[in-house]
């Protein structure tokens, strides 16, 4: 059991509050994704956890022990660094046995040369255990950081942006690499990251963080499908959900609160013969999917489409939004719901 | 039209490549010029001590001479003069340093007291560099990690301490050395080159510490090692090149140091920058024997210097080239 409790945990750097009051429960083996853009608190909460920044306020605890006053050290935890991740001055075998050499580890020779080698197999770097840390694309540095957070069976993982410094294909290759390694370990991941593809991709939940606070946490389905706020839809979604005030197009019915009307561009439908008229700007096929710049009241608006049919740029089209797709926002940016689900459908079918 | 285009390009080009490898050509005879002149005094004196004393103040100066080996006998030995009958009924000489001094009508009575110079120097010289780094590496750790109260004034007051030159202290020293009983003795010397170093070391040292990001150490604390394991198995090593320049800095200063050497020092702690160059032969000073001194004291400087050339390099252009 391995379970990472943050209880109304606060820290600031001078004047600046990184982290505010901050609840958060990470379950035995889950993997939770904390996004956010820079000085969001990612990093910071990442940081608490490991000890590595005292708290103002608040209590730590990993796996139901209170850690607040723990020394990083004795606290048993694994951190993947965004870079500079690797010892310059050993070699690859040194740098995976770096971890089983500690104060208390208490480990022979032979069992630590068996654990290194375990790893390395794992993450594909055997042949290269003799070289230098320094000698490694960026690709195998990063492997072999991951490698020394495993090397030890620590009760958590915590991961500090350890892809973005990657180029795109090893990215991927890596995201897959550790899917597959938190699924065969059952490992506790708290991994950060400002990249919406990875947090939709490897979390089990994700928590959207905004200045210091986490705004919203849930399975990606759920943060992408009912944002908790125009922020948190903002994270989510490429293109980016389209906003526009309400009443710029027709809608079967607005909650009276709302101001901000928020359409995601796979909901935006084209050419049904009514709604609002827009002009398509500009047309980007990308393969699979295809991106129209639509102009609609001197607005911009994105919309994704399967296929890219005819469209021709200057051409006027209607728009419409998908039935029951549309997301409302009050003056706050915290989003309003229409109605309930089952009234929704009276709504539009009962009538 | 097009081919005179092309044929313009390629003189320009050419032209750009000539120039740029004729400035080279410059820019490396003028360095080699500057070494030469500044080798000049450097030959002067391993020319000087294999000279003869009367070679050595001829006139005109003689640029070739017969090479004799009598700067160096004469400075590692005492000698006094004696009859010609008195040498005579010697015997003959047994090494071929007695013959060089039987020439001169001299036997050797002595060793000289330069091997104890030299051993003050070298006592002094590594024993202060040692704890200057030492401290040093210590306090730039600190003033790079940690918050420390007044942390920009400490390190104004530390550099504010090479503002002035070390001799304008000289006097209070030498009242306050001869009170708590550190006048010509090695500890003192030690204690005064390690203060007039300290502030130098950290200086360097923390822009050394300053660039080691801090992650490593983050790493190793995660990795279950304490701060003090985390800084003596990860951040020494990366800092080595530093230490290294620095130590050398500090070796130089403490090595070359004259005047609190001529000041504080005289019989049991003097080193050997004041006593060389009073080395007296028959009829003033021995100028071969001065020069062998010289030489023999450069010697260290260069050897270290060649040996730590690379993290000499790094030290020097820090700051300027990034990784």
């Amino acid at each position: 059991m391995a379970e990472i409790a943050l209880q109304a945990i606060s820290k600031s750097f001078g004047s600046t509050r990184a982290v505010k009051d901050l609840d958060l429960t990470v379950r035995d083996g889950e993997f939770v994704v904390l996004l956010g853009p820079t000085g969001a608190g990612k990093t910071t909460t990442l940081r608490l956890i490991a000890g590595l920044e005292k708290p103002e306020a608040g209590r730590v605890s990993i796996d139901a022990m209170d850690v607040t006053e723990t020394p990083t050290s004795a606290r048993n935890v694994a951190f993947v660094f965004q870079q500079y991740s690797l010892y310059p001055h050993y070699s690859v075998l040194e740098n995976l046995a770096f971890p089983l050499k500690a104060p208390g580890q208490d480990l022979s020779a032979e069992e630590i040369e068996a654990r290194v080698r375990e790893i390395a197999e794992l993450l594909r770097i055997d042949h290269k255990l003799e070289n230098r840390a320094t000698a490694l694309s960026g690709g195998e540095m990063q492997r072999v950081a991951i490698g020394r957070a495993l090397v030890r069976n620590p009760t958590v993982f915590l991961m500090d942006e350890p892809l973005s410094s990657l180029d795109a294909k090893l990215r991927e290759d890596l995201r897959v690499e550790l899917k597959r390694i938190q699924r065969d370990l059952g490992a506790t991941i708290v991994y950060v990251t400002h990249d919406q593809l990875e947090a939709m991709t490897l979390a089990d939940r994700i928590g959207v963080l905004d200045e210091g606070e986490l705004v919203q946490i849930g399975d990606p389905r759920e943060v992408y499908e009912t944002p908790a706020s125009v922020y948190v839809a903002q994270r989510l979604g490429s293109p980016q959900i389209n906003l526009l005030a309400v009443g710029m197009l027709d809608l079967p019915s607005v909650p009276p609160s709302a101001t901000t009307l928020g359409v995601r561009p796979e909901d935006i439908v084209l050419d049904q013969g009514e709604g609002a008229l827009a002009r398509v700007i500009n047309v980007e096929h990308l393969g699979v999917e295809t991106v129209i710049l639509l102009e609609l009241a001197g607005q911009h608006l994105h919309a994704l489409l399967g296929d890219a049919a005819s469209l021709e740029e200057g051409a006027e089209i209607s728009i419409s939004v998908r039935e029951g797709a549309a997301l409302f926002f009050d003056t706050n940016g915290k989003r309003v719901d229409l109605v309930t689900a089952s009234a929704r459908e009276e709504a539009v079918y009962g009538t | 039209m097009s081919a005179a285009i092309t044929s313009a390009a390629t003189t320009k080009a050419h032209s750009v490549v000539e120039s740029s490898s004729r400035g080279k050509w410059l820019a490396g005879l003028l360095v080699v010029a500057y070494a030469l002149i500044t080798l000049i005094p450097l030959v002067w004196i391993l020319a000087t001590s294999l000279k003869s004393p009367p070679d050595s103040i001829s006139y005109p100066p003689k640029v070739i001479f017969e090479p004799s080996l009598e700067g160096y006998v004469n400075l590692f030995t005492t000698r006094s003069r004696q009859t010609e009958e008195y040498i005579e009924n010697l015997g003959p000489a047994e090494t071929w340093y007695d013959e060089i001094v039987r020439k001169r009508n001299m036997v050797i009575v002595g060793p000289s007291r330069f091997v104890d110079r030299y051993m003050n120097s070298v006592v002094i010289g590594f024993g202060s560099t040692f704890l200057a780094v030492f401290l040093g590496t210590l306090a730039a750790y600190g003033f790079s990690r940690f918050k420390v109260p007044l942390k920009d004034d400490l390190l104004f007051f530390i550099l504010s301490t090479r503002m002035m030159p070390p001799i304008a202290v000289a006097i209070p020293i030498y009242l306050m050395y001869r009170e708590l009983g550190l006048s010509d003795t090695a500890l003192g010397m030690i204690l005064l080159y390690t203060a007039v170093n300290v502030s130098l070391s950290v200086w360097l040292l923390k822009g050394f510490m300053d660039e080691i990001p801090r992650e490593y150490e983050e790493a190793a604390v995660v990795d279950g090692y304490t701060r003090l394991q985390a800084f003596w198995k990860v951040v020494l090593p990366q800092a080595r090149a530093g230490i290294a320049a620095t130590a050398i800095f500090c070796l130089i200063f403490a090595w070359n140091e004259y005047a609190f050497a001529l000041l504080l020092t005289s019989g049991n702690a003097q080193t050997a920058p004041p006593f060389i160059p009073i080395i007296i032969g028959e009829g003033g000073l021995d100028w071969p024997a001065v020069a062998a001194g010289t030489t023999l004291f450069l010697l260290p400087i260069v050897f270290f210097t060649v040996l730590l050339r690379n993290q000499l390099l790094r030290g020097i252009t820090f700051g300027a080239v990034r990784k």
